[in-house]
């Protein structure tokens, strides 16, 4: 049998997600109408023999969570739990901590995901790739092409091109290595434990060695059990034999940032042709008129003059009025658009208030979409002491006048504006 | 009586509007800018009109032959071979400006108010010299010359050209009237009417001036068309409220010409003039704006403190302010936002110009 774990990262984790990751967790925002963590468990589910999800974090438990955790058993028909770290232990030191947790029940192989990636999610080829490579104990690391200069803001792997072995692992060089990058998509065996497991053992004995004065003996332990997969293990592991990647060219993801969840969304709904075409709104009599790819929850209310997409997730209880144009943006639940509005490259809060005639656009960062290779930029917010232009976010129950226009603008929760705003926070 | 008005500049800061069309020609609240005051000076009285200009425009002449049938007066244009400043066409036209002893007014071609000739030509007659100019009162004098004159009887003292300490608070209006003696001051050569002339005339006791009642705007800018628009509806407001346009979805003084057709739910107003055949599609907010002829507004647009070109198009959900001017046929593509935006004729705008520039 199978198992899935997935790495959900904790309240600390998500900053360039703000101010969206104050109310809800990051893995639940979402992605193409979905919370982003379902695609992932949406892939799980049709995996043959996939017995159990662990979601593995370091949340308080939350009512959120708790909510989506019991609506996906039920949905995919699949035990799905979520194991608390004590503390942020890393890529490597939670699935560790729970190591018999996920070996309960004896699966011989379990997956590992970000949480934070978008992705098609090739499970069943990874599985495939896995038997015909190495021994019956190889780990497998999902890779895919990037561009040489990005390809520096990930974990890079050097391949053997003949036998696809890792034979190199660099996370996030500072010079070109490879422009194979990890998905943060893994296939592992329970062997990999032995390998994380010496590793903390060697923590544990540097503390011993060099103890780090002045502090409590539960923080030395906490250091032992941080362990990265990326630095501690892969880098270890490459050239022994025992490493893998299987390359996809199938698209993928990270989702960092919030303008990199409009382009998640972008992703997927364009995926939902396949594998949910029920989930795409399509134009009929009486219904707004559909440009491209949109989701629209059937709760949302919309005028019929109203003009949507393409790649536009409308959220449940949304209001869209009469004459409202959308593009490019997410409406997150409960949001009115009055009429008039247009709303373009935009993430619009939960509650959140549009007034007629009111323009609220921000400046999409896409991928460069001449470079088949080009992912997109977790962008940083200021250059040269200046706010760069990205989406416009506006944060839940935020209050936008009639007939201003608040352009490439991040608003913090509960604000009430009174005027246009352009290239700003607004705290 | 006779009356000159200088048209004879490139009108170079209202482009692009006066890259299609000479400046006395742009239409101000649907009427060429030209013609505003040449009926007032008909309604005073004036029976011939001398345009000063130093271009040739086939389109300025054919329409001043029109203008004279319709308005029973004549009309001549004075060619200057080189550009004669505001004094020199004078001299070019003195032989049409001196077969009788009466006085004659003088004109900017750019300045839009309540025209006051008849008060003019009384208050010139009432102090016997040689020149009246009329003055209208600034809030910031600093920016501008200002005249320095005698408040009873108005006689004006001095000039004095951007003054760093309070003198005046009232600047030429660009609005004389002069007795034929005084072209005796003017040769045929390039020459300011108010640096070169007006001084003299001062310290000779010859140049009176005249309060100004009510608004006054140059309008030779965008910027300035625009502020002049909102002040000369307020005063059709006053004068013949018929002419404006009321209901429901109208706000404010608001001018449109019968042939415009106005879409549903838009709201329009205060400050809008719609020029003939104007489309405004559903849903269009306008305010503040000029429309000249044959443009159209797609549904859904914000429109604040522009001018749209003549045949111009702007598309839907299109967001445009901050005295955004298109030229004449330019097309503005679906959802962009101008801010500012110059844009020369024929253009078509396919990105969204979020800072003040000039589309070339
Ligand atoms: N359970 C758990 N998950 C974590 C922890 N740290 C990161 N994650 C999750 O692991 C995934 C990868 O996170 P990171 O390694 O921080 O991110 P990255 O992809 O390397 O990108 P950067 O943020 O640029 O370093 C995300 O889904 C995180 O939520 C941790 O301490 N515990
Ligand atoms: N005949 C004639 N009229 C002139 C000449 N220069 C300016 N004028 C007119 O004098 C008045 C005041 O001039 P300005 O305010 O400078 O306007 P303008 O030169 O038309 O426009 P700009 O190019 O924007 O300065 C306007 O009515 C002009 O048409 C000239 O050389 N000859
Ligand atoms: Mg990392
Ligand atoms: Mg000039």
């Amino acid at each position: 049998m199978l198992k899935t774990v997935i790495l959900i990262g904790g309240p600390q984790k998500g900053t360039r997600f703000r101010p969206l990751s104050f109310e809800v967790p990051k893995p639940l925002f979402p992605v193409a109408g979905v919370p982003m963590l379902q695609h992932h468990i949406e892939a799980c589910a049709k995996v043959p023999n996939m017995k159990e999800i662990l979601l593995i974090g370091f949340y308080q438990p939350n009512e959120e969570l708790t909510r989506f955790l019991s609506c996906a058993q039920q949905e995919f028909k699949i035990s799905i739990r979520y194991l608390q770290e004590y503390a942020a232990l890393g890529t490597g030191g939670g699935i560790y901590h729970f190591r018999d947790q996920i070996l309960s029940g004896g699966p011989e192989a379990f997956f590992i995901m970000n949480a934070d990636v978008c992705s098609e999610f090739p499970l069943p080829e990874l599985l495939e790739f896995q038997k015909e490579h190495g021994d019956t104990h190889s780990f497998v690391i999902l890779g895919t092409t990037a561009n040489r200069k990005q390809s520096m803001n990930y974990g890079c792997i050097v391949e053997n091109e003949q036998t696809n072995e890792v034979l190199h692992y660099v996370e996030k060089p500072s010079t070109f290595v490879s422009d194979i990058i990890n998905c943060g998509i893994y296939l592992f065996t329970p062997e990999i434990f032995q390998h994380i497991g010496a590793v903390f053992q060697k923590n544990q004995q540097d503390m011993l060695l060099y103890p780090y004065e002045g502090e409590e003996q539960t923080n030395g332990w906490q250091r032992a059990e941080v362990i990265r997969l990326e630095q501690d293990i892969f880098t270890a592991l490459a050239g022994q034999g025992k490493l893998y990647v299987y390359k996809t060219n199938r698209f993928w993801s990270q989702i960092k940032s919030a303008g990199s969840a409009i382009y998640a969304s972008r992703l997927y709904l364009n995926q939902y042709h396949r594998t949910h075409p029920e989930r795409l709104a399509t134009n009929e009599e009486g219904g707004p008129k559909i440009i491209g790819n949109v989701y629209i929850h059937p709760t949302a209310n919309i005028d019929p003059t109203a003009v949507l997409g393409p790649n536009v997730s409308i959220g449940t209880g949304v209001a869209i009025g009469a004459g409202v144009r959308v593009r490019e943006s997410i409406i997150l639940h409960g949001a009115t658009l009055q009429d008039h509005s247009c709303v373009l490259n935009s993430i619009v809060g939960w509650d959140s208030t549009i007034g007629k005639w009111a323009r609220v656009e921000g400046t999409p960062s896409d991928p460069n979409p001449n470079d088949p290779y080009a992912k997109i930029d977790s962008e940083t917010l200021f250059r040269d002491g200046k706010l760069t232009p990205s989406i416009t976010i506006l944060g839940c129950n935020v209050n936008i006048p009639s007939e201003v226009i608040i352009l490439n603008s991040i608003v913090l929760p509960h604000k009430d504006l009174n005027r246009s705003f352009k290239n700003q926070i607004i705290l | 009586m006779k009356a000159l008005i200088l048209v004879g500049g490139y009108g170079t800061r209202l482009r692009p509007l006066t890259l299609s069309v000479p400046k006395p020609l742009v239409e101000f609240a649907n009427k060429p800018i030209l013609l505003h005051q040449v009926e007032a000076l008909v309604k005073a009285g004036v029976s011939h009109v001398i345009l000063a200009v130093s271009y040739m425009s086939e389109l300025l002449e054919r329409e001043m032959r029109t203008q004279e049938e319709r308005l029973g007066i004549k009309i001549s244009l004075s060619h200057e071979k080189e550009p004669l400043g505001t004094a020199g066409p004078l001299a070019l036209a003195r032989e049409l400006l001196t077969d009788s002893a009466e006085p004659f007014f003088v004109l900017n071609s750019d300045v839009i108010c309540e025209f006051p000739f008849e008060d003019m030509l009384r208050f010139h007659k009432q102090h016997g010299r040689e020149g009246t100019i009329v003055v209208t009162k600034v809030e910031e004098p600093s920016k501008y010359g200002v005249v320095v004159f005698e408040g009873e009887t108005g006689r004006i003292h001095r000039f004095v050209e951007k003054p760093q300490v309070f003198v005046s608070n009232k600047i030429n209006a660009g609005m004389y009237i002069f007795s034929p003696s005084m072209l005796d001051r003017i040769q045929l050569r390039p020459t300011s009417i108010e640096k070169e002339i007006f001084p003299v005339m001062a310290e000779e006791g010859h140049l009176y001036a005249m309060e100004l009642q009510g608004f006054w705007m140059d309008i030779g800018q965008p910027k300035d068309f625009l502020t002049g628009m909102c002040m000369y509806l307020q005063s059709v407001r006053q004068q013949g409220p018929e002419k404006l346009r009321t209901g429901p979805g109208f706000l404010g003084n608001v001018l449109v010409d019968p042939t415009a057709v106005i879409g549903q739910n838009c709201t329009i107003g205060p400050n809008v003039t719609l020029g003939a055949g104007v489309v405004l599609e559903d849903g269009v907010r306008i305010k503040r704006c000029t429309v000249l002829k044959g443009a159209r507004v797609r549904s859904h647009s914000w429109l604040e403190s522009c001018i749209i070109g003549w045949s111009s198009s702007v598309g839907q959900w299109v967001r445009m302010e901050n005295v955004t001017v298109l030229g004449e046929d330019v097309i503005v593509n679906d959802e962009l936002y101008l801010n500012g935006a110059n844009v020369l004729p024929h253009k078509s705008i396919t990105d969204s110009v979020p800072e003040p520039r000039i589309i070339m």
